[in-house]
């Protein structure tokens, strides 16, 4: 979230979108409630289903699974035709003015430079125009018709309320509607927020969604501002700090990124991340990028990381491609991994294609599970009947099954969506001998690196060379390990200012990532996490709410990263002279008195940087602004364009009907053997979607008994026109298919889902609660991703669950 | 702890909070009565996070023993924090029930491992888990791991073992995890934010 659970009573608007609060979050959805009973806000849902969020909705739209992003263009569209953007916020804080290269065009559903063999883009033309000076040209004027404003108001300019109707089955009338209501909020006295969840990111346009939806809120100037923003509502508890802290293929902590094998240089590596500003007076902050890199090989190597050696570069693994676990899933169906350990993660039931999952698991030599619970993947080898159908003796894979602790038997930090690193204690034993993650872990590396050490092996020197200054090597505590991502200095620090005065002596903890150096004098684990654990003690610990100025901004309540800032890009809060946009709603400012930005949050912003030097808002991009045009970063384009999901009910994509090659993402990634199994509408006539129930959580509650007892047995969600096509009654068990297999569950007879008219077809949905499985205290089920296609995103390869093609019949 | 009539007056009749009660018509043994069987007001009182959504809902979980060295403690309850901004005491019926997370009968208890073609799990220990987990990861990575790619550059990679990290542990496992993961030259290592 860019803003926080408790800063959404601030919200004069609410759009819930790609997501259902209400059920999937609902002690967060209750700001909501909050701020439609106390700040008169209107609650605006789009979803294909009326859902438990629709419910509470003062307006509510159906749309087509997977296209959200015609009905976003269509919002764009609207207002930028009728005039409702923040003009004084966008021409400041946005790229708006900003020249793009003569080469860049978009035709027929492509951007310039696709390689249609390759289904890649040569991205060399999806750049700004440089003079000069060294910094891009720009033109305040507007009048250039290279202008990304020029260009974003003609590629919009298709997407009418008559694409957004044919397109998403969205009636025009409520389009228009909700377009209006949404468009209230560009005014600098109402501000809107956006909450989202995996309805946006699971298609294989999710991050272009999501891009469409953060472009709004730029127009409307509603990023920055309390009751703003664009807010992912996570899934899990600490999936925001896993992420935070790089464990993902391709990061390290903090949002830095590994090494490819092709920037092997270490200077080239760093410059490479530490972008010179793109205009004059800009922060650009990642030019820091080196000090948080040196720091954290510091904190990972010790003494072992020295300038001589480029502070260890070689032991960092190099990148030849994203290792993302679908591709990691494909290798292993391929037979080219043996090993794989699954730490409190459940793959067999949360990855797309159960069958290509299950056969993949089937060829390793070990696979090595790490839960509190007994989860389906630890016995994907065991044959359940009908719900997983295989032969024991067939299977030669070793599996491990290591038992962990839960949340109640540990101490430790977790970061809630709103970024705020929460401490718990531990409140008992776990049972038998269950033991903490961490303590698996140090087991496991202090048995290896024995082994390297008594025989020798592989490039053994990072192993050998670890930090590992546990008092209790068996057992580092989560306090040593919440102190050394927090950061410590290495030497005496001194003050660059005056070099007579000691900042802070050798082993002390540091106040934050400001104090980081890359001359190996610091070593911090995680540089957005510094300043969670200080010489004054545990800021994640804190427990003081209140809230002085009454706008939620509790700041003496655990620790927010970055730097316990609660709502990011803040100085975007105030206009260009520095004076809040809203005197309500005052967040941060600039005073003249103190030469300081002060305020009711910790300013996002260089602390004593004057307006006047007109330093722009968005301090992590090298252009000081937000970006519209989006350059090389995103991987099927700069503007985000509509594409039907893989799996497409009307097969065809109306916005380039000539070009078969722009039905779906062009620069998605699929594997062979994937893409012949996807289905058609021919066989596989509706639109599928799944979901979470409130009674449930992912599949560990059916291990609980209370929820399986509310929500004992697995079904699937139906239309009353399409039940009464199919002549299916409410209760009557049914099969679902898709190109990939199939479940059986109870129908469920809804009003809830009706058919939407879509270029000329009616489309009906199936939605697919997604909580069940053959391990559990509720009735054993399906696996809901049986039926899921293996493509992912063209960014993140973030799997497509929510769109795709199933049949339905009586079972 | 028994109090008799005579004894609960005298203890009404020392202070305010005795007498208030008494005062809104408690009757000696209900008073009493209520004592005796208000569980919670013997627990042990601990501040945790609900560890399903991303909400973050402030949770206080209520245990038997009173951390003392030999005291098992038993958590009995577990509810919202009502002093947690977010929650303020609320939980949802997921949270409701985290009770029976914690004592789910599928909670595993100890190390075993499956063979190779077997239908069973046998129970080992955590040692010889270690030792045969740490041989098989040490043979795969020493016969597979490239230090350099097929232009003679240093890549130090490991690609055959592959790693998968937790939605719900803390930032401390999650710190040590990527730690030692990186460390082993291991790419194939994702959580569950990719899916």
């Amino acid at each position: 979230m860019t803003n926080h659970w408790s800063d959404i009573k601030n919200a004069d608007v609410i759009l819930i979108m790609g997501g259902n609060a209400a059920e999937a979050h609902p002690c967060g959805f209750k700001w909501v409630t909050e701020a439609k009973a106390k700040n008169k806000a209107r609650l605006v849902v789009v979803d294909p289903r009326f859902t438990r969020s629709a419910a509470m909705a003062d307006l509510y739209a159906p749309i087509r699974t997977g296209t959200d992003i015609a009905f976003l263009g269509g919002v764009i569209h609207y207002l930028i035709t009728n005039n409702k953007v923040h003009m004084d916020y966008i021409k400041s804080y946005t790229d708006m003015t900003f020249l793009v290269k003569e080469e860049f065009a978009f035709v027929d559903g492509f951007f310039s430079g696709y390689d249609v063999e390759k289904r890649k883009y040569d991205k060399s033309t999806w750049e700004y125009q440089m003079g000069e000076d060294g910094y891009v040209r720009t033109d305040p004027s507007l009048e250039n018709p290279r202008c990304v404003w020029n260009l974003m108001k003609a590629h919009f300019s298709r997407y009418t309320p008559e694409v957004v109707e044919n397109i998403c089955g969205t009636p025009k009338k409520t389009f228009l509607q909700v377009a209006e209501l949404l468009a209230s909020s560009h005014t600098p006295d109402r501000v809107m927020t956006i909450l989202y969840a995996l309805g946006w990111t699971q298609h294989s346009t999710g991050s272009q969604i999501i891009r469409t939806a953060a472009m709004v809120q730029l127009l409307l100037g509603n990023i920055g501002r309390a009751g703003g923003g664009v807010n992912a509502l996570r899934g899990h508890s600490n999936i925001q700090g896993l992420t935070d802290l790089g464990l993902l293929s391709n990061l390290l902590p903090g949002y830095m990124s590994l090494p490819g094998e092709k920037e092997t240089d270490y200077d080239t590596y760093i410059a490479k991340r530490a972008p010179k500003p793109m205009r004059p007076g800009q922060m650009s902050y990642w030019q820091n990028y080196g000090k948080f890199h040196v720091s954290l090989m510091k904190a990972w190597y010790g003494a072992a990381a020295t300038k001589e050696n480029n502070w260890a570069f070689d032991y960092l693994p190099k990148l030849d491609k994203t290792y993302d676990v679908l591709q990691v899933f494909e290798l292993m169906h391929q037979g080219k991994m043996n090993g794989y350990v699954a730490q409190g993660f459940n793959p067999l039931n949360s990855f797309p294609n159960k069958a290509k999952v299950s056969a993949a698991l089937s060829k390793l030599k070990f696979l090595v599970i790490m839960d509190p619970l007994a989860t389906e993947t630890s016995e994907f080898w065991q044959n359940y009947g009908e719900f997983n159908d295989v032969d024991p003796a067939q299977i030669q894979t070793t599996v491990f099954r290591l038992p962990t602790t839960c949340f109640a038997e540990e101490d430790g930090a977790i970061v809630n969506s709103g970024r705020w690193l929460q401490w718990h204690w531990k409140g008992a034993e776990p049972p038998g001998e269950a033991k903490p993650d961490t303590e698996i872990m140090a087991g496991l590396f202090l048995k290896l690196r024995e082994l390297y050490r008594k025989d020798g092996g592989a490039f053994p020197d990072p192993l050998l060379n670890l930090a590992w200054n546990y008092k209790l090597p068996h057992e580092p505590s989560s306090e040593e390990l919440a102190k050394e991502y927090n950061g410590k200095a290495v030497v005496d620090l001194l003050d660059p200012k005056d070099p007579t005065k000691v900042i802070k002596k050798a082993g002390e903890l540091l106040d934050g990532f400001a104090q980081l150096r890359d001359d190996g004098s610091t070593a911090c684990g995680c540089w957005i996490f510094s300043g969670a654990w200080t010489e004054k003690g545990n800021m994640m610990a804190r427990r003081d709410n209140a809230d002085p100025w009454h706008n939620g901004q509790t700041l003496g309540w655990a620790f927010a990263w970055p730097a316990n800032r609660r709502i990011l890009y803040n100085r975007a809060s105030a206009d260009p002279a520095g004076k809040p946009w809203d005197a309500r709603r005052k967040q941060v400012w600039w005073d003249a008195a103190s030469s300081k930005w002060v305020g009711s949050d910790i300013p996002d912003f260089k602390a004593d940087s004057a307006p006047e030097e007109g330093m722009g808002p968005f301090i992590m991009t090298p252009e000081g602004v937000a970006r519209f045009f989006a350059r090389g970063m995103m991987n099927e384009g700069p503007f985000p364009e509509h594409y039907e999901p893989f799996e497409t009910p009307i097969g065809v994509n109306p916005m380039h009907r000539n070009n078969p090659k722009a039905t779906s993402n062009p620069a998605a990634r699929v594997f062979k053997g994937d893409m012949e199994a996807f289905g058609t509408a021919k066989e596989f006539p509706y639109a599928a979607t799944t979901y979470r129930l409130t009674e449930h959580f992912h599949y560990w509650t059916k291990h609980v008994q209370s929820n399986a007892v509310i929500q004992p047995e697995q079904f699937v969600e139906i239309g009353e026109a399409l039940a009464a096509e199919k002549g299916i009654q409410a209760g009557d068990r049914v099969k679902v298919s898709s190109n990939r297999g199939y479940i059986k569950a109870v129908a469920v007879v809804t009003k809830r889902i009706k058919p939407l008219q879509v270029d000329g077809k009616t489309v009906h949905h199936v939605g697919i609660p997604l909580h069940w499985g053959f391990k559990g205290v509720a009735k054993n089920g399906f696996i809901t991703n049986t039926l899921t296609p293996f493509v992912g995103d063209g960014n993140t390869q973030t799997p497509e669950f929510k769109s795709f093609l199933v049949n339905v019949e009586k079972a | 702890m028994q109090l008799s009539r005579r004894q609960f007056f005298k203890v009404a009749a020392g202070g305010l909070t005795g007498s208030s009660l008494a005062a809104m018509g408690f009757s000696p043994t209900a008073a009493l009565a209520e004592v005796r069987t208000f569980k919670l007001a013997r627990t042990t009182e601990t501040r945790n996070t609900c560890p399903y959504c991303s909400v973050g809902c402030g949770i206080i979980l209520y245990s038997l023993g009173d951390r003392a060295k030999n005291a098992h403690a038993e958590i009995i309850h577990i509810e919202g924090d009502p002093d947690h901004p977010v929650n303020r005491g609320s939980l949802c019926p997921k949270g409701a029930g985290l009770l029976d997370f914690v004592h789910s009968k599928n909670r595993l208890k100890y190390p075993e491992i499956r063979e190779p073609g077997s239908k069973e799990w046998k129970r080992i220990s955590w040692d010889e888990a270690y030792s045969r987990i740490a041989k098989l990861m040490k043979e795969d990575r020493d016969a597979n791991f490239i230090a350099r790619n097929a232009d003679g550059v240093t890549v130090n990679r490991w690609l055959t073992t592959g790693f998968l990290a937790a939605s719900a542990s803390s930032n401390e496992a999650g710190y040590i995890t990527h730690k030692v993961v990186r460390t082993l030259g291991m790419l194939a290592f994702d959580n569950q934010a990719r899916v």
